[in-house]
């Protein structure tokens, strides 16, 4: 192949290879998966463990067991499936650092949009994987009637709800960037603070009147609350949204703002040698 | 001095006989510490630094542990953005045009850089899919690439952390080789490995150029390796170009009248004023 041909690729071209260097993401996602499956176990026994330690809180309760039961499954359903889409995300740089490979894939012919959505999909795909067997378990061992719930309507709650966590997701990415020694414990502090304000396992109601502000934007709030909505009350679609506009504006605006914070924060890691393993 | 004869010899950077064109180039890297109060720590790894490399070249990068070589490679690389000056990589620049610039190379550093529990079957499949490597034949020509190599078929399933750090070198040279790059950038790419796995990268490198008609540019402190592989030097020190030529026009230059000719490294002592081995304290690679 000639220099020139090698320069100039044809739109069609590089968009079939975004999408072949996309499905090269998932697929090496998936060769590590396989490969750490001691650490996969030990995480999924960890969240189906916590998971249900925490329903069995519930079901102690005297008054009520079977809706609180049912409130804190979704709940802890709900926070493992978002928690895990947003560490994949928003530890892909810090496990490339710590593997050596962050400048093998930084500088491969691979816009950052399609390194990003490609880590994403397959956070999607594990997310959902690891849910489907929580809930296989949660169903074994508590007898939940879903009769009247509006299932279609809590399907597209998360699915919108996962865009939203996608954008904050890339947005924490550029922490381990930006500080090459702590960065990846400073993703673990957002996951924390969202976990606290988000009403995963109480209403956001019980929080100080301080706290309550960042309930508002963290986009699991609105997750949850129609999750509860759809699932407890079995909400019409039409019930569901006033949560469903802001998950979705949290969405379309985080994905984009992560996008191009990423582009920029990659941009000053270059200008400043932040890219190298050890900073 | 040299690299003023070096900068009257360029002929343009759209010429297609340049492969990699670097001109006025600097970098510095300040270090500011959050905690205390003290002046910013300024190193400059790259000094206004101005040469060119033919295609088909084999041009070494001869410098100290310090010297600034690394650096030069990671800017070509497009992994580090430059204070001032250009560097363009077949007319392409490095920042502007660093999609382009990215199809066109491939890296060879002295860490292999691997996911260490992945096999070097895996390890491949994915550097080969980002370079737009796909299809049934991918799988086979990873086998016979390896192969090639010496790593056989039983071991290419292996996690590369059971792989000796010769063999993982290989493996990196595979991967470079896999994307068929038109300028490879090697980086010390055999410090650390036995004679025979030395002998055996630098045999390779030698395929490469012959089969895929690459350029290579190549990073080294070992003055054999140097010698033996490269048609022209450059020497490095302190992030300035001290001199360009090929390997017997620098040992001439550091001749003298009634003395036998000098070894590579005598001329090296006589340009830089010290041994290649002394460490550059406060420098980056």
């Amino acid at each position: 192949m000639t220099v020139d041909a090698m320069r100039k690729v044809s739109p069609r071209r590089r968009l079939w290879h975004e999408v072949r260097a996309a499905y090269a993401f998932i697929e090496r996602n998936l060769f590590l998966t396989r490969r750490y499956w001691g650490w996969e176990v030990a995480f999924t026994i960890y969240t189906i463990a916590s998971s249900l330690s925490v329903m069995y809180i519930g079901k102690a309760q005297q008054a009520n067991e079977d809706y609180l039961v049912l409130y804190l499954g979704i709940g802890t359903l709900v926070w493992s499936y978002l928690r895990l889409i947003f560490s994949i995300i928003s530890e892909m740089i810090a496990w490339e650092r710590w593997e050596g490979t962050i400048e093998y894939t930084m500088m491969a012919p691979v816009s950052r949009l399609t390194h990003l959505v490609g880590v994403a999909i397959f956070a999607v795909l594990n997310g959902l994987f690891r849910s489907a067997l929580l809930l296989g378990v949660i169903a074994l061992l508590f007898d939940i009637d879903l009769g009247g719930a509006n299932l279609a309507g809590a399907t597209l709650i998360l699915a919108v709800g996962s865009l939203s966590f996608i954008g904050v997701g890339m947005m924490a990415a550029v922490l381990p960037l930006l500080f090459t020694e702590r960065g990846a414990e400073m993703t673990f502090v957002i996951s924390s603070v969202l976990l606290l304000v988000s009403g995963v396992y109480y209403p956001v109601a019980v929080l100080p009147g301080w706290m309550q502000p960042a309930a508002r934007v963290s986009p699991a709030t609105y997750v949850l609350e129609g999750m509860r909505a759809a699932i407890l009350d079995g909400a019409p679609m039409a019930a569901l949204w006033p949560v469903l506009w802001p998950t979705l504006l949290i969405g379309l605006l985080t994905i984009p703002a992560g996008v191009l914070v990423f582009s920029a924060v990659e941009r000053y890691a270059k200008r400043t040698g932040r890219l190298k393993r050890s900073g | 001095m040299f690299a003023m004869t070096m900068l009257e010899s360029l002929a343009s950077p759209a010429d297609p006989t340049i492969a990699v064109w670097v001109e006025g180039l600097t970098k510095r890297f300040v270090h500011r510490s959050l905690l205390r109060r003290s002046e910013p720590q300024v190193v400059t790894a790259l000094e206004n630094l101005t040469f060119s490399v033919e295609r088909g070249e084999i041009f070494g990068i001869l410098g100290a542990n310090g010297s600034g070589k690394s650096t030069l490679i990671r800017v070509l690389s497009t992994l580090l953005i430059p204070d001032r000056g250009t560097a363009r990589v077949f007319g392409c620049d490095v920042v502007r045009e660093a999609g382009q610039v990215k199809r066109l190379i491939n890296r060879v550093s002295v860490e292999a850089s691997f996911f260490k529990r992945l096999s070097a079957m895996e390890n491949l499949l994915y550097a080969s899919r980002l370079y737009g490597r796909h299809g049934r034949g991918l799988r086979a020509d990873i086998v016979a690439t390896l192969g090639r190599l010496g790593i056989g078929a039983d071991q290419i399933d292996q996690p590369l952390e059971e792989f000796s750090r010769g063999m993982q070198q290989k493996v990196a040279i595979a991967r470079a080789f896999l994307t068929s790059p038109i300028l490879l950038l090697l980086d010390e790419p055999t410090t650390g490995l036995d004679p025979r796995s030395k002998r055996d990268v630098q045999a390779l490198v030698h395929q490469l150029r012959a089969e895929h008609d690459a350029t290579i540019l190549l990073c080294t402190h070992d003055l054999d390796e140097a010698e033996a592989l490269c048609d022209r030097i450059a020497i490095l020190d302190r992030g300035r170009l001290v001199a360009v030529d090929t390997p017997e026009r620098l040992k001439a230059m550091a001749a003298r009248p009634g003395a036998s000719s000098p070894s590579l490294e005598e001329a090296f002592l006589a340009l830089t004023g010290h041994a290649l081995e002394a460490e550059l304290a406060g420098k980056p690679g």
